[in-house]
């Protein structure tokens, strides 16, 4: 009955987006409006994806986020790691004009300019003179960039970078269009644009959809096997679910939260695809004064907290409980841990009791500390959980929470007890997440943490070639941040997605990369599937 | 005529009170007015609706206020062996608990409290600069009247959500000064109506007699013109207190709400609506308890301007 | 007529530049700024952000570059969706909000006011009550309960509407937007219509048309109907600028690309020029509404003559 009606009712509008889609086309939720499809643009992590589904890089991500050959067919590093020599295939961008070195070279130089303000810009500080220019003391002529000829690029940097061909598989280092741009101010609108990548801008309907075509000049179009992919800007995840059922959307990027899970794991559990992601959850100390200045506080507030009661019953939706502050999924060093998290619950409140003792805290004199966090559901159940663990302490908490812009405004600034923060690596390197808390980092800056041991190790791995002595290095410095208690880790992010048993393609990786020219589109197997 | 933006009856209305008729409105000495008082109990009490809700009301804003103590659960108490389990009469969560292992029930009485008092509080503010705002400017008349009027043209103008929004954002953590300073954006639709009530009641002999006996101004005002502006005051405040406890839901929403662990109705709905296919009574709970308060102020209101209004006879 | 016509547009000029005035300072006394976010951004990074957009000179300098930009009829580009101006998000956005706006108000009006008229007629009487509570279940529940329900019950179990989505404003997508929008409006002019109806009807021309011998019906429809529907002409103003803008909770739940969710995210994100462009598109929409409403009152009001 309900097949008929629905046949009945909803024909129109289906048959009219089937007619033209015979072809292979997937619906998707990207999770927000994308803020700019230049990649130099924006950050948006959403914006990301239909920026590297337009233009290719010279480093591409594989389904799997392993680094494969993408404009570039090879590369060469020199022995002490400064040196790389890019060799770019024979590619043609869309409006058949070849891709060349050049363009490669406009690129970089314009994403270190100041005037394009790029968020990312300092993950390209390794290549010479990068950061002079990207603060405007030098031109842009001067970045260690270089065309040898049409297809040959070299990059020099001052010093070997760990995650440097990470960042050139990032949108931001994309080759541009050096041809458009010179000549068109809004050079990324439809009818405009022209890409390098596996897909066209089609039609963009801002705050609705967005349609990204096959693109026939891409230099490996026979291995792309979607025709087209509709993309829908959803803020609300209940929409994305709701599509979802409905069969309006095959595959949605955001993460499905605590609130939906049982329900998604009972009803679809076909279409649940959770994995590890290169995210840490954690609450971040103010160390400046105060208590929090008192390692032993902070040490205690660390050992009551019930990790797994957090992950397993206040969320439920996969997170892993953590113990340190680099992601096991991340390519971190190993046993790495903060130090007396596995003693028995009972043993660590009695520890933890005896710590606030004897840094002066008690049933007479009991801490008062605000906990700030970001308005979201599921950062306020944290809160609380947490709040409820202290309380045995004799802490009385205070929450706080207020919309993102003002709870990162008062984080920079360092006003705030105890927040709560949210960091996802940009590159599958641990330096991403604990040199945030080397002197100059982000992290240290807003909590005053300082520890010269700590520094040191940062800057001596920056100067470390070999991969594996610089993570061992780089696991150092996460222990030290660890013996410090400095922050509170709470959980390892996963990435919770709903994707359709009909998309293919789609392989868990940490970094969540979904690359769209892999994923490919069953035939539909049961023919209830909506409208056909 | 000049007219405002938004033009109320009354301030077009060139005879806008009846003169005669059975039931004089609100006249100058004390005993019309308490006749007029009990002439609307009197016809209040005839309106089954209204008089059942003004019942509900009253146990409901009691239940709010006292339940929560006649309970064994704290607002903030984690029942570490339940998180998200549904109502129970074993495990002592009649209405369930929620992700957090906190009582339901618990929750939503002390939720109601805050509903109804950000409610109150906003209304008051609005009502007391409302009146006066109003009051003053429909008596004084004239330019002043004019520039007074321009100006809650102006604050019209201004995207009513737009300034809560920034007020919440500034004012961040104390809940009953954002509702006072939601009072204080609220007020616009009260100073019209007073002012228009002034405008007719001026003309009046009453006034007019006040006036020739040397009494002043403001006294005026006050012992004059704000009483006889009661009856649509007291309908406005029906009218606003829902009005503002759908707003509070509606920030809540948005994220805006009442900071933990202090909770609102709003909250408790909002956060209830994601779980609606997964723990209903989240959503149930809290749902019926702020139904059943809008439905009865709304009828109360309804009943409250049949009664008061002397038109409506 | 005219000359009164041009007065009040005239006016809304000196109105406009106070509202202007005060959003732009009250937005950016709020604190936290557009490129606040969770990745913390290194000071040089934040500093070419902030002189991309001027946000490094002082504000009166950064006022007056917005009123000189502002004048040349530039909202200036958003900050937070760069590839469009301020003016071309808000020209997209805003036919969208106004479909469903207005269809969502002519729903109410064509639902609304027969209730009110007919609970009017029949005052506390069961029928009273019954179409009363009925309007009224509309605004006992927040309308963001109200259209998720509407969405899962008719979108995905019943499946006889899309779930969500614009489409373009294809039909069937647009009607449980336009559902749900309206339902507050409902009880809204349905409960206006019933108080200003039982007012007009205790009036005494009322009374003396009752007496020349007219029926109820003619009473009804030839003299109490007009001047029962000033207080819900002169409540439409607000409203629909209200509905238009404000529609926000449904453009989100249902994925809706009309100009309410800009105001509040623009808002929340401290999208400087998106807030301020809503903002003045907000003000000059309800100054013309209201004016609209004021010819339309003349129209309805015999008593009432501009003509200063």
């Amino acid at each position: 009955m309900a097949v008929h009606w629905r046949t009945l009712l909803t024909a129109l509008p289906l048959l009219l987006s089937l007619g033209t889609a015979q072809a292979a086309t997937l619906h998707v939720d990207n999770e927000g409006e994308p803020g700019s499809l230049d990649p130099q643009k924006s950050a948006n992590h959403w914006d990301s994806r239909i920026q590297k589904a337009m233009f290719d890089r010279l480093v591409d991500t594989a389904a799997d986020g392993r680094l494969i050959p993408g404009l570039a067919s090879r590369w060469d590093v020199s022995d002490d790691g400064t040196v790389y020599t890019f060799h770019l295939r024979d590619a043609r961008w869309s409006d058949d004009t070849p891709i060349t070195a050049e363009d490669a070279v406009f690129s970089l130089r314009r994403l270190l300019m100041p005037a394009t303000a790029n968020h990312n810009a300092n993950l390209y500080y390794a290549i010479h003179n990068a950061r002079a220019v990207n603060r405007g003391e030098r031109a842009p002529e001067a970045l260690g960039v270089k065309a040898l000829d049409a297809h040959t690029l070299e990059i020099t940097l001052d010093h070997p970078s760990g995650y440097f061909l990470q960042a050139m598989a990032m949108g931001e280092a994309a080759p541009l269009p050096r041809h458009v741009l010179s000549t068109t101010k809004r050079w990324i609108v439809p009818g405009n644009t022209v890409v390098s990548g596996a897909f066209t801008l089609g039609e963009w309907h801002p705050q609705s959809q967005l349609t990204l075509e096959k693109n026939p000049a891409f230099y490996a179009a026979d291995t792309v096997a979607l025709d087209r992919v509709v993309m829908y800007p959803l803020e609300d995840t209940n929409d994305a679910i709701r599509r979802f059922r409905n069969d309006q959307i095959d595959l949605s990027f955001a993460q499905v939260p605590s609130s939906r899970i049982d329900w998604v794991r009972a009803q679809r559990p076909d279409a649940l695809r959770t994995a590890p992601w290169a995210g840490e959850y954690f609450y971040m100390f103010n160390v400046r004064d105060g208590a929090l200045a008192d390692a032993r506080v902070r040490k205690a507030l660390n050992l009551v907290v019930r990790r797994e009661i957090i992950t397993d019953k206040v969320l439920g939706t996969g997170m892993r409980p953590s113990h340190r502050f680099v992601p096991e999924a991340m390519s971190g060093a190993d046993g790495v841990t903060m130090p007396g998290l596995d003693a028995p619950y009972a043993e660590r409140v009695e520890k933890a009791r005896a710590l606030m003792r004897e840094a002066g805290y008690g049933p007479d004199t009991p801490l008062t500390l605000t906990l700030r966090y970001n308005t979201d559901d599921d950062h306020k159940k944290v809160a609380v959980a947490v709040a409820a663990m202290w309380k045995p302490l004799g802490v009385t908490v205070e929450l706080y929470n207020s919309e993102g812009a003002v709870h990162y405004a008062a984080i920079k600034q360092g006003q705030f007890d105890i927040a709560r923060y949210g960091m996802v690596a940009t590159v599958n390197d641990p330096i991403d997440l604990v040199g945030s808390y080397a002197a100059g980092g982000s992290a240290a800056a807003a909590s005053g943490y300082q520890n010269a041991r700590l520094d040191a190790l940062i800057e001596k791995s920056a100067h470390t070639a070999n991969a594996a002595d610089r993570r061992r290095v780089l696991g150092q410095a996460e222990q030290t941040l660890l013996d410090d208690y400095a922050v509170l880790p709470i959980f390892e992010y996963v990435s919770n997605h709903l994707v359709s048993p009909r998309v293919q393609g789609f392989e868990d990786n940490v970094m969540d990369e979904h690359p769209l020219r892999f994923l490919s589109l069953a035939p539909p197997s049961t023919p209830s599937h909506s409208g056909e | 005529m000049t007219s405002t933006t938004t033009p109320y009856r009354g301030e077009h209305d060139d005879t806008p009170l009846p003169a005669g008729g059975p039931n004089p409105p609100a006249g100058p000495d004390k005993n019309t007015g308490e006749s007029l008082g009990r002439e609307a109990w009197r016809r209040l009490k005839q309106n089954k609706a209204a008089m059942a809700s003004l019942v509900i009301l009253t146990l409901m804003a009691l239940i709010c206020f006292i339940g929560p103590h006649l309970l064994p659960w704290a607002l903030d108490e984690v029942d570490w062996s339940n998180f998200q389990t549904a109502p129970s009469l074993e495990n002592g969560h009649y209405f369930g608990t929620d992700a957090n292992g906190r009582d339901i029930l618990v929750r939503t009485l002390f939720g109601g409290q805050v509903s109804l008092s950000v409610a109150l509080v906003a209304t008051f503010v609005s009502l007391v600069i409302g009146v006066l705002y109003g009051a003053v400017a429909g008596y004084v008349g004239g330019r002043t009247d004019n520039l007074m009027m321009r100006f809650v043209d102006i604050m019209y103008s201004l995207p009513f959500m737009f300034l809560v929004i920034l007020l919440m954002v500034v004012f961040g953590r104390n809940i009953f000064l954002i509702y006072a300073a939601i009072g204080a954006v609220e007020w616009l639709d009260m100073a019209r109506i007073v002012r228009g009530q002034t405008l007719a009641l001026k003309r009046r002999e009453f006034i007019e007699a006040a006036h020739a006996l040397g009494v002043g101004g403001p006294t005026i005002v006050r012992r004059h013109l704000i009483p006889n502006t009661l009856g649509p005051v007291i309908i406005y405040v029906t009218l606003t207190v829902p009005k503002v406890i759908l707003l509070e839901s509606f920030l809540s929403f948005l994220g805006l709400g009442v900071q933990e662990p202090l909770t609102s109705w709003g909250v408790l709905i909002s956060e209830g609506k994601d779980m609606m296919e997964s723990a209903p009574w989240m959503l149930i709970v809290p749902s019926v308890f702020l139904a059943v308060t809008l439905f009865c102020l709304n009828f109360l209101g309804d009943g409250l301007r049949d009664a008061l209004d002397p038109k409506t006879r | 007529m005219l000359s009164y016509t041009l007065k009040r547009l005239a006016f809304a000029v000196p109105t406009l530049l106070v509202v202007i005035t005060i959003s732009f300072f009250l937005m950016r006394a709020a604190p936290g700024g557009p490129f606040d976010g969770e990745r913390q951004l290194p000071p040089e990074i934040e500093a070419n952000l902030k002189a991309a957009y001027h946000l490094d000179e002082p504000l009166p300098m950064q006022y007056l570059r917005y009123m000189g930009n502002l004048a040349q009829g530039d909202f200036g580009p958003s900050f937070k969706y760069k590839d469009f101006s301020v003016t071309e998000l808000i020209m997209q956005g805003f036919p969208v909000s106004l479909e469903i706006g207005g269809l969502a108000i002519g729903l109410a009006l064509l639902i609304g006011l027969p209730l009110g008229v007919i609970a009017a007629l029949k005052r506390n009487s069961t029928i009273d009550y019954l179409v009363m509570s009925l309007a009224l279940g509309g605004i006992a529940v927040p309308n963001f309960v109200i259209a998720p329900i509407m969405a899962l019950v008719f979108g995905v179990l019943l499946g006889w509407l899309p779930a969500g989505g614009w489409n373009g404003g294809a039909l069937p997508n647009l009607v449980l937007p336009v559902i749900a929008l309206s339902i507050q409006q409902i009880a809204y002019i349905a409960r206006m219509m019933r108080a200003s109806m039982i007012e007009t009807m205790g009036s005494h021309f009322i009374r003396t048309a009752r007496a020349k011998g007219l029926s109820e019906v003619q009473v009804v429809l030839r003299h109490a109907l007009r001047p029962s529907l000033l207080p819900v002409v002169s409540y439409l103003g607000p409203a629909i600028a209200a509905i238009v803008t404000g529609s926000v909770v449904i453009e989100q739940i249902f994925g809706i690309p009309g100009i309410g969710r800009y105001f509040v995210q623009g808002a929340l994100n401290r999208d400087y020029t998106l807030v301020m462009g809503t903002v003045v598109f907000y003000g000059a929409l309800i100054v013309l509404m209201n004016l609209l409403v004021d010819l339309l009152y003349s129209a309805l009001d015999p008593q009432i003559r501009y003509n200063d």
